[in-house]
Order: structure tokens, then C-alpha cells, then sequence
């Protein structure tokens, strides 16, 4: 199984890698070996806690990084977030193409801070890939079209470690890694000083896939919904609010929506800053009797070009 | 969990309530950033004629002092070209001039203009439009026009 994916992994990379390897050279120009940090401030959106471009919480169909369509950027995340009784790192890189492709990696480092499994951690690497489709959420002002993108989250959850070692399937899922599939449009409304995004999500994933795939209760894939809304009180600050539904396949765990409300900070194109507030909902509060809903600080800090 | 939906529901009714009440245009039609105001608020909120004149007089010193397109700049005819750009943006706010130059894809396309050219002028516009204080909301309307422009004018 794990090698078949490993193989499923390679045979993207290498498709996307000799796209990018013709589309740079057809993009033969003189200035196209140095980043240009050409786009617009804030359009390369903030990175999810999984690595990809978008929002906190959900993916967006912009591309990461500020390079135009004639060029590329990249650039590193760093996140923090804090509930009652978890907390979560999560940094990352990830690199943008023409405005066409973003390619991501991201890992993740869960920690139980209270309570009966005070002192478990579990890790987890993402690789993202993510392909622009259609449209511009810049450009198209005078159109209803969205910029629409299309993605996949390769996850592996390397288990639990701290008070116990065990793979993760100890909690009762079925595969320790996965895939999410995604396909997002992404709007900045610039009449009504607001940026949109719906994104719907195929997915196996327990609390992300920090709690593995699939499960007891239900072992196959679930479409779910994603949004942000946002809006841009200047070109360097925009504030808002994001929702994901989650799927509920494991019966340890009461899985719900995670939900934030957020303010980003773009004061150049190297860096921005964004502040949450984050409703998690409940994470294994049957086994734990943990507080129902964990909530708290979310923090990010985003650089690069 | 009950409280998700509603909480949604709330957020939208807020965006839409703080679009309502600062609405400017009395734009009927179905799409989003119609090519002119059918009102001239905005055209007050740039300071009218005299405001337009001074915020494109400071975009032309910004964009001279760009090092990413001023070269742009030694090829025009700078005073023929601001006429023109306070005819079009005066224009386009709701005001009473008419711009009088040729469509964007014929006055560009010679010019092998590429996207970064085009947001670095955006960009330039942005500070002389904060420099004399046109708020955010009003600045993003005028940004709904010309961003659809990109398409024509931009050649590479």
C-alpha cells in the first residue's frame, strides 16, 4: 500500500515537474531567472495550516508566492496554535510557478497538553500540489468568474509518540496516510472591498489526518465544504472569517467544524502576520473528557517573495 | 455546533449591512464593477476635478521615481498623457469629463507590457491616492475599473 503511494507521489511530481521544465523555457526571458514580486500585496493569500496558499484553515485558488505569470516565488510559514488542552506547530514552504502552480510541503506537530493524554504528540507531512484552472481573482472585476484551482494534500501521519508509541491506527483508523482532493474559487469583490473563497474538499482524514484516515464509522471518502470571507480594510490589512466541515469516521472521536475568525497583516511583500481566534471543536473528547469545543490563539507568520 | 450556522448567517448579514450602508453607486446591473458610476459620490470621495488633478500630478512624480517602470515613462509624452489620464479617471469615478484617448488595447499594444508593469502602476496609483487621502473603499472602486483593463493592456 505505502508503496504504491510513494509511487502515486513520484509520478505527480515528475508530471509536474516537466510541465514547470517547459513552461520555463517558453518563458525564456531576460529577467525570468530572478523572482519578480511582481503581483499585487496580500494576492498570494497566507498559508493554511497544511502549506498550502489560501486562508488559515482552507486552501484558496490563488497561488502562493508574489511571482506574475512570468516568474516564480516562494516562501516559509511558521504556525501556532493553542486550545485548552492542544496545541499545534505547523511550518512549511512553498513555491509558486508562473501564478500557475504551487507546490508545498508542510509538517505537522500535534501535542496534548491536559488531561488523560497529557504528553501525547503526533506528527504528520503534507506535500501539496496545486494547479490554477481558470480565471483571475484579480483581474476578472467585470465578470462573475472566479479564479478556480484544483488540488491534492498528500498526508502521512508518522504516529503517536510521547506517552505511548503506536502507529496511529491505535486510535481506530484505517491507513495512516492519505490524500485530500480539492477544487477552490477564490474572488476579491474590489466594488465591495471583500475577498470570497469556497472550497470543496474529498477527503479520508481524521482531524486533518492527525488522527489518520478513515475509521471505524465510516471508511470512505466525504465531500466537504470550506469558506473565508474576508475584507480589505487597506491594501495591508484584511480581516475575516473561515469554516470547515469536517467528516466524522472515527467513533473516539466527536469530530466537528474547525472555525476562526482572523485578522491578516501585510505590511510588505516579504512578511505577514495573522491573528485568530480558532474553534477547533471537539478533538477525542469522548476518550478524554476533554472540554467539548477547543478553542484559542491561532498565530502565523508568513515570509518569503 | 448548533451555533455554526447562525454564526455564518451573521457574518454575511454584517459584510452586507456594512456594504449597505456605505454604498456608493446606484448600480442596477447584474455584474460586479460596471465601466462607470451611475452617480458621482465617488467622483466627490477623489476631490472632485481639482482632486483627480493633483492625485494623477503625484502619479506621475511616483511612477518617474519607480525604478521598475520609469523607463516607460522617458517614451511619452508626459503632459499629453496626464490630460488623458484625468479625463479617464474623472471619467470613470462618475464625473462629468469624457475620455477623449484610444481604447487600451490600441494605445498599449506596441508596447510588449507585462503583468508586473501593469501592477507596479497600480501600485504607484495606490500611493498617490493615499498620499491625498482617497479612503481604502473608495480607492478598491476605482481599482474595480481599471483592473479589468489588464487583459488589454497587457501584451507578454
Amino acid at each position: 500500500m505505502k508503496r504504491h503511494r510513494l509511487t502515486q507521489l513520484m509520478l505527480a511530481t515528475a508530471i509536474v515537474a516537466s510541465s514547470v521544465n517547459s513552461t520555463a523555457a517558453l518563458a525564456q526571458d531576460n529577467n525570468s531567472a530572478y523572482p519578480d514580486m511582481g503581483k499585487l500585496l496580500a494576492t498570494g493569500g497566507i498559508s493554511t495550516v497544511e502549506g498550502a496558499g489560501g486562508g488559515g484553515i482552507t486552501p484558496w485558488a490563488l497561488i502562493g508566492g508574489y511571482g506574475t505569470q512570468d516568474s516564480y516565488g516562494a516562501n516559509v510559514h511558521y504556525t501556532y496554535l493553542s486550545t485548552q488542552d492542544f496545541a499545534l506547530d505547523s511550518y512549511g514552504a512553498a513555491l509558486g510557478l508562473f501564478d500557475r502552480v504551487e507546490l508545498s510541503v508542510a509538517k505537522q506537530k500535534f501535542r496534548a497538553n491536559n488531561g488523560p493524554l497529557n504528553g501525547l504528540t503526533i506528527e504528520q507531512n503534507i506535500v501539496g500540489v496545486k494547479v490554477k484552472v481558470a480565471g483571475d481573482a484579480v483581474y476578472d472585476q467585470d465578470s462573475w468568474m472566479p479564479q478556480i484551482a484544483v488540488g491534492a494534500e498528500y498526508k502521512t501521519n508518522s504516529g503517536l509518540t510521547g506517552l505511548l508509541n503506536a502507529p496511529v491506527t491505535a486510535l481506530g483508523a484505517k491507513h495512516t496516510n492519505g490524500t485530500d482532493y480539492y477544487i477552490a474559487a477564490t474572488k476579491i469583490f474590489l466594488d465591495q472591498s471583500v475577498i470570497a473563497d469556497l472550497t470543496l474538499r474529498a477527503t479520508e482524514a481524521n482531524q486533518m489526518g492527525l488522527l489518520g484516515f478513515g475509521g471505524d464509522l465510516n471508511n470512505s471518502y466525504k465531500a466537504e465544504i470550506e469558506g473565508s470571507l474576508g475584507y480589505l480594510f487597506s491594501k495591508n490589512w484584511i480581516a475575516g472569517a473561515e469554516y470547515r466541515h469536517k467528516p466524522r469516521n472515527l467513533a473516539a472521536d466527536k469530530e466537528g467544524a474547525y472555525y476562526d475568525a482572523f485578522v491578516a497583516w501585510f505590511p510588505s511583500k516579504n512578511v505577514s502576520l495573522t491573528l485568530a481566534y480558532a474553534n477547533l471543536n471537539s478533538i477525542v473528547a469522548p476518550v478524554t473528557k476533554n472540554e467539548d469545543k477547543q478553542h484559542g490563539l491561532y498565530l502565523s507568520l508568513q515570509t518569503g517573495f | 455546533m448548533k451555533r455554526t450556522p447562525h454564526t455564518i448567517c451573521a457574518l454575511f448579514a454584517l459584510i452586507g449591512l456594512i456594504n449597505g450602508a456605505q454604498a456608493q453607486s446606484g448600480m442596477t446591473n447584474s455584474a460586479p464593477a460596471m465601466s462607470m458610476e451611475a452617480n458621482d459620490s465617488l467622483f466627490q470621495q477623489f476631490g472632485g476635478k481639482e482632486g483627480i488633478s493633483k492625485i494623477i500630478d503625484d502619479f506621475l512624480v511616483v511612477w518617474q521615481a519607480d525604478p521598475r517602470i520609469s523607463g516607460k515613462l522617458q517614451e511619452a509624452d508626459v503632459d499629453r498623457l496626464g490630460a488623458l489620464l484625468k479625463e479617464q479617471i474623472n471619467q470613470l469615478t462618475g464625473g462629468p469629463a469624457v475620455y477623449s484617448g484610444k481604447d487600451m488595447k490600441t494605445a498599449h499594444e506596441k508596447m510588449g507590457l507585462r503583468n508586473m508593469d501593469f501592477n507596479a502602476l497600480a501600485e504607484d496609483l495606490q500611493t498617490a491616492m493615499e498620499k491625498n487621502g482617497v479612503a481604502s473603499r473608495a480607492q478598491n472602486k476605482l481599482l474595480a475599473k481599471l483592473a479589468p483593463m489588464e487583459h488589454q493592456i497587457v501584451t507578454k
